[in-house]
C-alpha cells in the first residue's frame, strides 16, 4: 500500500498550561482535498504550524511520504515538499509578482553564491528553467501580465492567487492553505473552489485546507477533520459531519434545556 | 539580446569615460582635490558593505566599525616596510613572524578582507539567533570589543598609539579600482536568486523560510560578506590616512557610513554610490561652518563641529521628504534611463502640440 502522503500521529502542542492541539491524529493520501475546520481558537492554525515547522510539536510525530519530519526547520519541511499560504496574506510585498514567484524556487537551486554572482553556465541553465517555470505558473494564475507589478499593489484576490503560486513554485507534494476564502464573496469563493479543484489535479498534489466558508468545504472536500478546543471531535465525509451531533453542538452550542 | 549588448556596450563607455576622468584629475587636480575624490570611493565601498546587510537583507547590524578595524590593521601591519615597524612598537615588540612580514597591497586587503569574514562568521553564530534591536546592540558590544582588544594587544597592534609610516598605496586607481570590482560585484550578487532570497527575508522572514530560504544560512552569507567588504573599506581607508589609532573606529565611524545608506537608501546600490559622493564631498566643504562666522551682529569664533549639526539638519530633510532615502530600494540602470528620458520626450512633443 502507497504510505500517507501526511501522517500526524499524537501530534500534541502545549505552550506552558494551555494545550492548543491535543493528540491530533490525522492522515491524508495522494491527490486528497481534507478540510480542517474549527471554531476560532480551536487549534487549526497550530496544526499548520505544527506541520510546517513553525512550532515543534510537544510530543507526537509528524511524518510525509514515511520520512519524520518532526520538528525539523520550515525551509528544510519546505524543501522536502510542504508548501503553505498564510492566514494573513505574507507576500514579499515590495518585490514583484516574478520575483515572488522565483524566490520560491530559489530552494532548488544547485549552484552556491560565488557561481551565481559569475553566472556561471550551469547557473544560467537553472534559472532559464526556473523563469520557464514561473512563466507557466503565472500563467496557470492568470498573472502573467502583472509579472512585472509589486505584488503589494495587486488586488486582494490577485494576491492570494499570489500566494498559491508562490508555493506551487516550491515543487510541494501538498499544500496547506490557511484559510483561501477569506474575505471573499460567493461569486470568487466559487472560482477559488474550481482553483483549488484544478490546482490538485493539475500538480497531483494533496491539499489541507483550513477553511470557514462552509460552501467551499463541504464542496471541496473528500474528507474532513473537525477540532474543537484542541481536540478532534469528528473525521468523516462531508456529509457524515453535517449530521455529527458534537460538530453542530461545537458550531451552534447546546441548548441547556434539551441537554 | 540586443538591448543587453547595448546596456553592456554603454557600461563599457561609462568606465572608459570614468578613468578619463580620473586621468585628468590625477594629471590636474590639486592633492586637496584628490584626497576628496580618493575618499568618495573608499566611503562607496564602505557604505555598499553595509547597504547589503542593512539594506538588502534587512538585519539591522551596527559592527561595521569592528570589521574596518579588522581590515585596517591586518593592511597596515602587512605593508609598513619592517624597519617602520620596529621602530615603532616601543613599549612591546611586535610578534613574529609579523615584524619581519611585508606584503604587497592587494594581497594585504584581501587577508585582511578574508580575517574579518572569519570573524563575523564567530560573531553571526550567536548574533544573528536575534532580531530587530537585540541584533543591533549585540553587533554594537562586538564591535566595540573588537576595539577594546585591539587597544589592548600591545605587542600586535601597538596598542592606543597606533601605528603611524602606512604606506598610501591607495592612490586614485587603487580607490577607485576597488570601488568598481564592488560596485559590480554587489550589482551581479543582489540580482542573483541569493540576492532575491535576501530580499525575501527582509520582506517577511515567516515567508521566507517557508517557502524554502534558510533563515540562518543566508543572513550569515550576507553578514560575511558584508563584514569582508567592510574590511577591505578599512584597508583602503588605514592607507589612505597613513596612521590609525583604536579611537577611528569607534561607534560613529559606524554611524557615518549608516548614514550614507540611508540617505542613499537601504537597498539601492546606485544610492549608496551617490549619497557616498554627496555626504563626501559635503562633509568636506561644509568645513567653512566651523570656522568664524558673522551674521549680521552675530559672531562666533568657530564652532567645531558645527558642520555635523547642519548635515544632520540636511539628513532629517532627506528622511522627511525622501521617506526611503533618495533612491528608495530603486536603481539606476540604462532601461530606467531610456525609458526617463522617453517619457521626457513624449512630454516634450505633448508640450509643442499644445
Amino acid at each position: 500500500m502507497k504510505p500517507h502522503v501526511l501522517d500526524v500521529s499524537h501530534a500534541t502542542m502545549q505552550f506552558g498550561g494551555l494545550i492548543a492541539v491535543n493528540d491530533l491524529c490525522m492522515v491524508i493520501d495522494d491527490e486528497e482535498i481534507v478540510s480542517l475546520i474549527g471554531p476560532n481558537g480551536a487549534g487549526k492554525t497550530t496544526a499548520f504550524n505544527m506541520i510546517t515547522g513553525m512550532y515543534k510539536p510537544t510530543s507526537g510525530i509528524v511524518s510525509l511520504n514515511n520520512h519524520d519530519i518532526t520538528g525539523q526547520r520550515p525551509d528544510r519541511i519546505a524543501a522536502q515538499g510542504i508548501a503553505r499560504t498564510f492566514q494573513n496574506i505574507r507576500l514579499f510585498k515590495a518585490l514583484t509578482v516574478e520575483e515572488n514567484v522565483s524566490i520560491a524556487q530559489h530552494l532548488r537551486l544547485k549552484s552556491g553564491w560565488p557561481a551565481a554572482t559569475l553566472r556561471t553556465p550551469r547557473y544560467r541553465r537553472e534559472v532559464t528553467l526556473m523563469k520557464r517555470h514561473t512563466e507557466e505558473l503565472l500563467e496557470y494564475m492568470g498573472l502573467s501580465e502583472q509579472r512585472n507589478e509589486v505584488a503589494g499593489s495587486l488586488p486582494y484576490g490577485m494576491q492570494r492567487k499570489l500566494e498559491i503560486a508562490r508555493a506551487l513554485a516550491t515543487g510541494p507534494s501538498m499544500l496547506l492553505l490557511d484559510e483561501p476564502a477569506a474575505g471573499m464573496n460567493p461569486s470568487e469563493a466559487e472560482e477559488l473552489k474550481s482553483l483549488i479543484l484544478g490546482v490538485r489535479d493539475g500538480f497531483h498534489i494533496a491539499v489541507l485546507l483550513i477553511e470557514h466558508h462552509m460552501d467551499v468545504v463541504m464542496g471541496l472536500s473528500d474528507r474532513i477533520y473537525v477540532l474543537n478546543y484542541g481536540n478532534l471531535i469528528a473525521s468523516g465525509t462531508p456529509k457524515e459531519i453535517q449530521k455529527n451531533e458534537d460538530v453542530i453542538a461545537a458550531y451552534l452550542g447546546v441548548d441547556e434545556d434539551d441537554a | 539580446m540586443k538591448k543587453k549588448t547595448l546596456s553592456l556596450l554603454l557600461t563599457l563607455l561609462l568606465c572608459v569615460a570614468l578613468v578619463g576622468v580620473l586621468f585628468l584629475l590625477q594629471g590636474s587636480a590639486s592633492d586637496y582635490l584628490l584626497r576628496i575624490a580618493r575618499l568618495c570611493a573608499i566611503n562607496l565601498v564602505l557604505a555598499l558593505a553595509m547597504n547589503l546587510i542593512n539594506g538588502f537583507t534587512g538585519i539591522f547590524s551596527l559592527g561595521q566599525a569592528g570589521f574596518m578595524a579588522i581590515g585596517a590593521y591586518a593592511t597596515a601591519l602587512l605593508t609598513i616596510p619592517a624597519a617602520k615597524k620596529q621602530m615603532m612598537f616601543m613599549i612591546a615588540p611586535l610578534v613574529k613572524p609579523l615584524d619581519a612580514l611585508t606584503l604587497p597591497f592587494g594581497m594585504a586587503l584581501v587577508i585582511g578582507g578574508l580575517m574579518a569574514a572569519a570573524l563575523a562568521f564567530l560573531i553571526g553564530l550567536p548574533c544573528l539567533r536575534l532580531r530587530g534591536d537585540y541584533l543591533a546592540i549585540a553587533t554594537l558590544g562586538f564591535s566595540e570589543i573588537i576595539r577594546v582588544i585591539i587597544t589592548n594587544m600591545q605587542n600586535v597592534t601597538n596598542g592606543a598609539q597606533g601605528l603611524k609610516s602606512i604606506p598610501a598605496n591607495a592612490n586614485i586607481w587603487w580607490c577607485y579600482g576597488v570601488a568598481l570590482v564592488v560596485i559590480v560585484f554587489m550589482g551581479l550578487f543582489t540580482t542573483s536568486s541569493y540576492g532575491q532570497a535576501l530580499k525575501s527575508i527582509r520582506e517577511d522572514e515567516i515567508a521566507a523560510e517557508s517557502m524554502g530560504v534558510g533563515l540562518f544560512r543566508h543572513k550569515m552569507l550576507a553578514f560575511v560578506l558584508s563584514a569582508f567588504l567592510a574590511a577591505v573599506g578599512g584597508g583602503l581607508l588605514a592607507s589612505y590616512n597613513g596612521t590609525i589609532g583604536p579611537d577611528m573606529f569607534r561607534v560613529t565611524q559606524t554611524y557615518n557610513v549608516l548614514m550614507i545608506v540611508v540617505m542613499g537608501g537601504m537597498g539601492s546600490i546606485s544610492g549608496s554610490v551617490v549619497a557616498a559622493f554627496i555626504v563626501t564631498i559635503g562633509q568636506e566643504y561644509l568645513r567653512v561652518l566651523d570656522g568664524p562666522i558673522t551674521i549680521g551682529a552675530f559672531h562666533t569664533d568657530g564652532v567645531s563641529g558645527m558642520r555635523m549639526v547642519v548635515f544632520s539638519v540636511l539628513l532629517l530633510v532627506v528622511i522627511v521628504f525622501f521617506r526611503n532615502g533618495l533612491f528608495g530600494t530603486k536603481e539606476v540602470t540604462w532601461t530606467s534611463i531610456g525609458r526617463r528620458l522617453k517619457s521626457l520626450s513624449g512630454r516634450g512633443k505633448e508640450g509643442m502640440q499644445a
